[in-house]
């Protein structure tokens, strides 16, 4: 019992204070790629490159249209690696979590060259209108005595990467119970669910049951590029893609895993939603 | 002599047949002795060695399900991979297409044994579970406290991988070699890429394999931590997993240091590693492990000086070493049941032949030593890595990138921090994969957990459970 105690003075808070202080990333952690959509002559590379399609091109009648889809994107750099021209550039960034699907899709549109490249802008990339991090989470722990969220996590399908960040929430570092929050072990007790994926042909139907069973008012939230998109599985025979395609969602939290304070800021946007 | 895998292969439109290989380690062998036997298509069906060798039980009834080829013969022919109310399908024929959309499911999903006796009762838990695990579902017959009977319906996080496998490029497989397991990222990543570099005959300088090694020790050590800590906490000894939850922290920190990734994403690749590290982070490696080394230390501290937790682990779900031995257990569960073997001393791959280290071997087979080789594991592993470091050589970090010649078949295995990872491929046409056979750890241990349950009372699953630690992703792929 002494050693214990002492352990624990000796340690101290482990705790780190996201959002209110920015976590501490390692300088190589890599978080979304950013496009500088003006210079960017050639994306093939780029779309050649990219694992899971988040980089897409659909050209016709001498216009090309780049389709940049972070709810598919896992972080791996492969883009900025290939892309001739440094448009593509990867950023640390990682608070990401969007209430709309449509929100993490950037399209842009361009004159094609006949060598196959692409010149002239013309119409701007919409978005990511990124839901501003600081604001909306100040407000949602401002009224967060107001009550305590419980979560129920359901697997529909995952690698089980996206698991070991959200245990990782439970761990002294994280500590996602000093908001209030915690996960709780039946979806009737449940406020939320968090949900991963992609979601199996033999999840589907549990997922269905765990939803129903979640009394209103619930919020949904899928969580990672598969859980978002399906990721690198996509739809096939036995994979539905993500956890839209079966249940509604209300937040998106992408990554690949999203990294612990990736999934607080997705939880904390979902807070205010509910608050809504 | 010891039976690794077996799995088949479709090649009816290239050469009229399936193809059913069985591979087999001898002891003290470096090599692998590998048998392939033809299965016309007109009489698709095999005989069964799943009688002699139950370590492949499981694994012939895949093919049955993914190929259907039957199993003449096998002592429990009943679906494994495809649950009882999917169609009459087989996804790994090359006659069916990826993207297929099967009918909506009817029927039931699995016909579980009914059990006898008085006062027995069966109780069903899963898919979803109480905790954040994965999905899989189990169902005890119960006479009271103690279980009599455990039955598993796993492949429920079965999407379609080794199919996916058969369509993608190789520079985007590796990605999806990354997202079989996620808690073995790295570890199926190298297990992937060495068998394609076998494959293609692909010189891996030497500065990458030592990184490699570096960063499977990594995901080793985060994980066992990790399972150190839930062990403790699966009989009520919260502050301990509190501590271990830290000091995995600090390990994840140094993942993303070296490669960007808390989850060592991203970095592994045909020909070696993606991202070169500079001096700064090779130093970081040694400061970050002397902290998690003082720092596990302490948690052991705490672990060991209590009495009630060990009362709780030791002779708690144990394994015994004949039938761990019978039924192939791998890895850090196997050898806490006597089973000596580790893919890295017994088949050394990557810089593994240059280290020395010592493979810890108990007897007693319960939580409480599956536990004590995770802690050994740790120890050593910190090590290695430090040797590793030390010996870091000079050079490029990646061969440069060639297309992969096709028709080029290899195997590569890989000691992952569960178990023995292997993947077996085929090269194809257009820097293609033909076929991708992946056998995780946890496809051999299922069997262990039913074993080492029965007459465990129902509390103590759990902790049995995480002893053993398996992946439901990796299993049902």
């Amino acid at each position: 019992m002494f050693k214990i105690l002492q352990k624990s003075f000796s340690v101290g808070s482990a705790t780190a204070d996201y959002p209110r202080v920015s976590p501490r990333l390692a300088e190589q952690f890599r978080g979304c790629p950013e496009f500088d959509f003006q210079a960017w002559s050639d994306a093939r590379p780029a779309a050649e490159a990219c694992p899971t399609g988040a980089i897409a091109l659909r050209d016709s009648e001498g216009m090309r249209q780049v389709i940049v889809d972070y709810g598919r994107c896992i972080y791996c750099g492969e883009c900025e690696a290939a892309c001739t021209d440094g448009a593509v550039r990867m950023t640390r960034k990682f608070e990401l979590a969007a209430t709309d699907r449509r929100d993490l899709v950037l399209t842009a549109e361009y004159t094609l060259r006949p060598d196959g490249t692409h010149a002239g802008l013309q119409l701007a990339a919409n978005g990511p209108v990124l839901e501003e991090p600081g604001k909306r989470i100040a407000e949602a722990i401002q009224n967060l005595l107001g009550r305590s969220l419980s979560i129920r996590q359901v697997d529909a399908g995952s690698c089980n990467g996206c698991e070991q960040e959200i245990v990782a929430l439970n761990n002294p570092v994280h500590d996602i119970d000093r908001f209030g929050i915690h996960f709780v072990a039946s979806p009737r007790h449940a406020d939320m669910l968090l949900v991963t994926g992609p979601v199996t042909r033999n999840m589907e139907l549990a997922l269905r049951k765990t939803w129903t069973a979640t009394p209103d008012p619930k919020v949904v939230v899928a969580v990672g590029a598969c859980g978002i998109s399906g990721g690198i599985f996509g739809a096939n025979y036995a994979s539905m893609g993500g956890v839209d395609a079966v249940i509604p969602v209300d937040v998106y939290i992408p990554g690949c895993p999203p990294r612990p304070e990736a999934l607080l800021h997705g939880i904390l946007l979902a807070l205010g939603k509910i608050r809504q | 002599m010891w039976v690794i895998e077996s799995f088949a292969e479709d090649r009816v439109n290239a050469e009229g047949v399936f193809y059913n290989y069985y591979v087999f380690d001898r002891p003290g062998d470096p090599s692998w002795v590998i048998l392939k036997a033809p299965i016309p298509e007109r009489f698709p069906s095999f005989p069964s060695l799943a009688a002699e060798l139950p370590a492949i039980n499981w694994q012939e009834r895949e093919i049955q399900d993914w190929f259907g080829l039957e199993a003449v013969g096998h002592p429990n022919p009943r679906r494994v991979a495809l649950h009882d109310n999917w169609p009459d399908v087989h996804p790994l024929r090359k006659s069916f297409p990826l993207d297929t959309v099967l009918p909506p499911f009817e029927g039931e999903r699995h016909v579980y044994r009914p059990t006898y006796g008085e006062g027995v009762f069966q109780i069903p838990v899963g898919p979803v579970h109480a905790g954040i695990i994965e999905p899989g579902h189990f169902n005890f017959a119960v006479p009271g406290e103690p279980i009599l009977y455990l039955q598993l319906r796993m492949f429920y996080t079965h999407k379609g991988t080794e199919k996916l496998f058969e369509s993608l490029p190789i520079h985007r497989a590796v990605f999806l070699a990354e997202s079989i397991s996620g808690d073995s990222a790295f570890s199926h990543g190298a297990a992937f890429c060495q068998a394609v570099e076998h494959a293609a005959e692909f010189e891996v300088p030497q500065r990458a394999k030592f990184m490699r090694t570096v960063l499977l020790e990594l995901e080793r050590i985060a994980n066992h931590v990790a399972d150190v800590g839930a062990i403790a906490n699966d009989v009520g000894f919260v502050i301990a997993n509190a501590h271990a939850g830290r000091v995995r922290e600090l390990v994840l920190g140094l993942n993303e240091t070296l490669t960007g990734s808390r989850a060592l994403r991203g970095m592994v690749a045909i020909g070696g590693v993606r991202r070169d590290w500079q001096q700064d982070q090779v130093e970081a490696i040694d400061k970050a492990l002397r902290v998690v080394e003082r720092e596990f230390r302490d948690l052991l501290g705490i672990i060991q000086s209590s009495d009630s937790t060990r009362d709780r682990l030791e002779h708690t779900g144990v394994l015994r070493p004949d039938k761990a031995l019978t039924l192939g257990i791998v890895g850090a569960a196997g050898r806490a049941s006597g089973v000596d073997r580790d893919i890295r001393r017994d088949h050394p791959y990557e810089a593994y032949s240059q280290l020395s280290f010592k493979v810890p071997i108990y007897q007693a087979g319960d939580v409480r030593h599956r536990m004590q080789v995770r802690i050994d594991e740790v120890g050593e592993s910190i090590q290695m890595i430090r040797a590793a470091v030390a010996l870091l050589p000079e050079g490029p970090h990646r061969a440069p990138t060639q297309p992969i010649p096709p028709g080029r078949c290899a195997m590569s295995a890989v000691e992952g921090w569960r178990g023995e990872i292997v993947h077996w491929v085929r090269t194809g046409a257009g820097n293609r994969i033909e076929r991708c056979k992946v056998k995780d750890p946890s496809i051999n241990n299922w069997p262990a957990i039913v074993e080492a349950v029965e007459g465990n009372i129902i509390a103590d699953f759990p902790v049995i459970n995480k002893s053993f630690n398996l992946s439901y992703s990796g299993t049902d792929r």
